[in-house]
């Protein structure tokens, strides 16, 4: 046991916030715009050119080969500093840890560094109007032709689909299968002719994700990740991914837990706070907390050679709820001005939390897979 | 960085837990109930055997030397088992502080044939006070030694868990001891405790829930009960990172200055306390009437849930104390 950093650490941790000062490039629009999912690739670009934007990959695909603590690390400095939030995550959290670990060398040495560097954005589509929780009942086919596959069907809430370049899809490529069998992972670029993208007005009224219509789409059997018929467990790898602590460290809820403290003692001219929402404040910043140091403790398992499964899903519903209550709090705080829109990060950030149970598989289903899988209650008689 | 256990820490614990399943299973908890003294017979001096009374005190002064870190997880197991004995304030608390003043009553305290609790707030309603053969008592900014002092009993809702209220007595200082280190380490201990409570619970409810048929299915088959015991292991997998952190801070006066370790200690009792009230909640519901008789082992926990998320401030209080060290008046 070493709660400490080591001087190695401190060191890599002055380097970041160092250089997160000196580039921080102020506020820029919001990514579910168009101008601002440009900004947010320029920022990308600017990361990726000091070997920032994705430390804990190899250095041949741009990033610095940091061990799982110094990620933490960073991320922790990351979200403290303020700046711009990463329209890449989608693809480097969720899609790349497939690439890592299903990928052909092609591919990854393809798709790789294009996504680092923010060339390629990606969007995940996986959901269909017909197969959310229940993802194994995915109806798009996909059906060989040549040296193509052809897609036929929709999918849906495809974040960033709107503007992104490239999907990651999972398809029907045995329309005999059925459930998780005959499904395959395919990289779709989101330029395909036949592929008609409509985007849908998220609560907040952005137009952040995308319906997507495959009609005789043709997409290269080069791109299939993993085996044709694979599917599901290719893509049940990036499931732990993103439930796990990839998508949401605890850097990003530390940072808003500091910012909530801040508005707490800004709100009233004397520096003093109701003290019911007083404790409110300090339960989420003690969560943020909580979340940390079991993330540091994970990841020493990790890194000694566990493996993360079923156990994603508690930090799933653990962060996403953190999230949601503490920017329910903050709204408290701001009281009847909490209604107003206009320069209101703390409004901007409840929607976006409220997505987080819903998402990445929602709580109920994370809540039965922790009752299954980590408890080892029966299944659905 | 590395939160990591040792080996060495794993096996101090699981001699522990070994012995604990032994001699302290819950026929003994429940028999401590009947008796005049609310003790498990010999469990004592095979604690002071094994080491256990002694891993906090110094090496030179006859102990182990070991640190918060590998105690706290012996404090689980305490919880775990609903021990009656008082071993968090006398090996915990008590046991630091007589060596921190180099106290003549050391010595026997680690060999066992003393027992010695604590009164860390100085209100004379102490734990085990009626067993015990000596208080470490708050006494203005330090701690004092009393001994040959009167009880009264109080009726507590967990008789495994006895208060009495102190007079009198005979009161040395205990120059040199740290009186807000003692409360530190009590707040602490008990929150190791609240998550070793929170596990025995939950696993006795998961056991009962599988087992449990209605509508000819496993209770446990319900999505509305996996649920319940699923919030309860996210409680629990989030409280118990917090006790580990907060012991480090304790046992690493060199880096973590009085007010970061107040803040690390009450951090870990506040999602503690919580999350074993939430374990008790669900643990009951879960287990429907059966769990609210007195003949089921249920209550033993559920009693020392109650009794142990309060004790040495509860949730609410220790939030408090969080907002004044991170500057929230």
């Amino acid at each position: 046991m070493d709660l400490e950093l080591s001087q190695r650490q401190v060191e890599f941790r002055d380097e970041i916030r160092t250089w997160l000062t000196e580039h921080h490039p102020g506020r820029i629009a919001s990514m579910d715009t168009p101008d601002g999912f440009e900004a947010h690739r320029e920022w990308e670009k600017v990361l990726f050119d000091a070997g920032w934007s994705v430390p804990a990959w190899p250095v041949a695909y741009g990033g610095r080969d940091c061990d799982l603590i110094e990620w933490l690390i960073y991320e922790e400095e990351y979200w403290l500093s303020g700046v711009p939030g990463r329209v890449s995550a989608n693809g480097v959290s969720l899609l790349a840890p497939t690439i890592f670990n299903f990928g052909s060398r092609q591919q990854q040495d393809h798709f790789l560094p294009k996504m680092a560097s923010g060339e390629h954005i990606w969007a995940q589509g996986w959901s269909e109007p017909e197969a959310g929780s229940d993802l194994a009942g995915i109806k798009t086919k996909a059906i060989r032709d040549g040296d193509d596959f052809v897609l036929n069907g929709q999918k849906t809430w495809c974040s960033r689909g709107a503007y992104a370049d490239w999907i990651f899809c999972i398809v029907r490529t045995d329309p005999d299968a059925e459930r998780h069998r005959g499904l395959t992972y395919l990289l779709v670029p989101a330029d395909s002719p036949g592929l008609e993208r409509r985007p849908i007005n998220r609560l907040d009224g952005e137009p952040s994700f995308a319906e997507l219509f495959f009609d005789d789409c043709r997409v290269s059997a080069d791109h299939v990740l993993g085996e044709e018929g694979q599917g599901w467990g290719v893509a049940m790898a990036a499931a732990g991914s993103e439930r796990g602590l990839s998508l949401r460290s605890p850097g990003r809820f530390m940072a808003a837990a500091e910012r909530l403290t801040e508005l707490a003692r800004s709100i009233r001219a004397d520096g003093s706070i109701d003290v019911r929402l007083r404790d409110e404040v300090v339960d989420a910043w003690i969560r943020a907390q909580a979340y940390r140091w079991q993330t540091y403790q994970l990841a020493a398992g990790l890194m000694g050679g566990d493996e993360i499964g079923s156990e994603a899903s508690l930090g799933k519903v653990f962060w996403s709820e953190l999230d949601v209550e503490l920017h329910a709090t903050a709204l408290r705080l701001l009281g009847d001005r909490a209604e107003i829109v206009d320069d209101n990060d703390w409004l901007d950030g409840y929607l976006f939390a409220l997505s987080g149970p819903i998402y990445a598989g929602t709580n109920e289903i994370q809540r039965n897979i922790i009752a299954e899988r980590v408890l080892g209650l029966p299944r659905r008689g | 960085m590395r939160f990591e256990f040792t080996d060495e820490h794993d096996m101090f614990r699981n001699t522990v837990r070994d012995l604990f399943a032994d001699r302290c299973p819950p026929d003994a908890v429940r028999a401590s109930w009947e008796t005049t003294d609310a003790r498990v017979p010999d469990l004592w001096g095979a604690l002071a055997e094994i080491g256990v009374l002694a891993a906090l005190a110094p090496e030179e002064a006859g102990g182990l030397g070991m640190d918060e870190v590998a105690f706290v997880r012996i404090l689980e197991e305490v919880g775990y088992a609903a021990v009656p004995e008082p071993l968090m304030e006398h090996a915990f608390v008590a046991i630091p502080a007589l060596a921190e003043a180099r106290s003549d009553a050391l010595d026997s305290a680690i060999a066992g044939s003393t027992t010695i609790t604590i009164d860390i707030d100085g209100s004379g309603t102490v734990a085990s006070a009626a067993i015990a053969d000596a208080i470490v008592t708050r006494v203005d900014d330090g701690l004092a030694f009393t001994t040959q002092y009167d009880t009264t009993a109080l009726t507590t809702i967990d008789q495994s868990r006895r208060l009495a209220a102190v007079k009198g007595g005979v009161t040395v200082g205990l120059d040199g001891a740290d009186a807000a280190l003692a409360y530190d380490r009590a707040v602490l201990g008990a929150a190791a405790q609240c998550i070793g409570i929170a596990r025995r619970l939950l696993d006795a409810t998961v056991a009962y829930v599988g087992d449990r048929q209605q509508f000819g299915k496993p209770v446990g088959s319900y999505q509305a009960v996996k649920h319940h015991l699923a919030d309860v292991r996210i409680a629990v997998e989030f409280a118990a990172p917090l006790v580990y952190r907060a012991a480090w801070s304790v046992a690493h006066p060199e880096t973590h200055e009085p007010l970061a370790r107040a803040r690390d200690v009450s951090m870990a009792k506040a999602q503690a306390s919580d999350a074993v009230d939430l374990a008790a909640r669900k643990a009951l519901q879960c287990h429907g009437a059966i769990g609210y008789t007195f003949e089921y082992d249920l209550q033993l926990w559920l009693k020392r849930a109650w009794a142990l998320s309060a004790a040495y401030g509860d949730a609410r209080r220790h939030r408090d104390r969080v907002a004044t060290a991170i500057g929230l008046a």
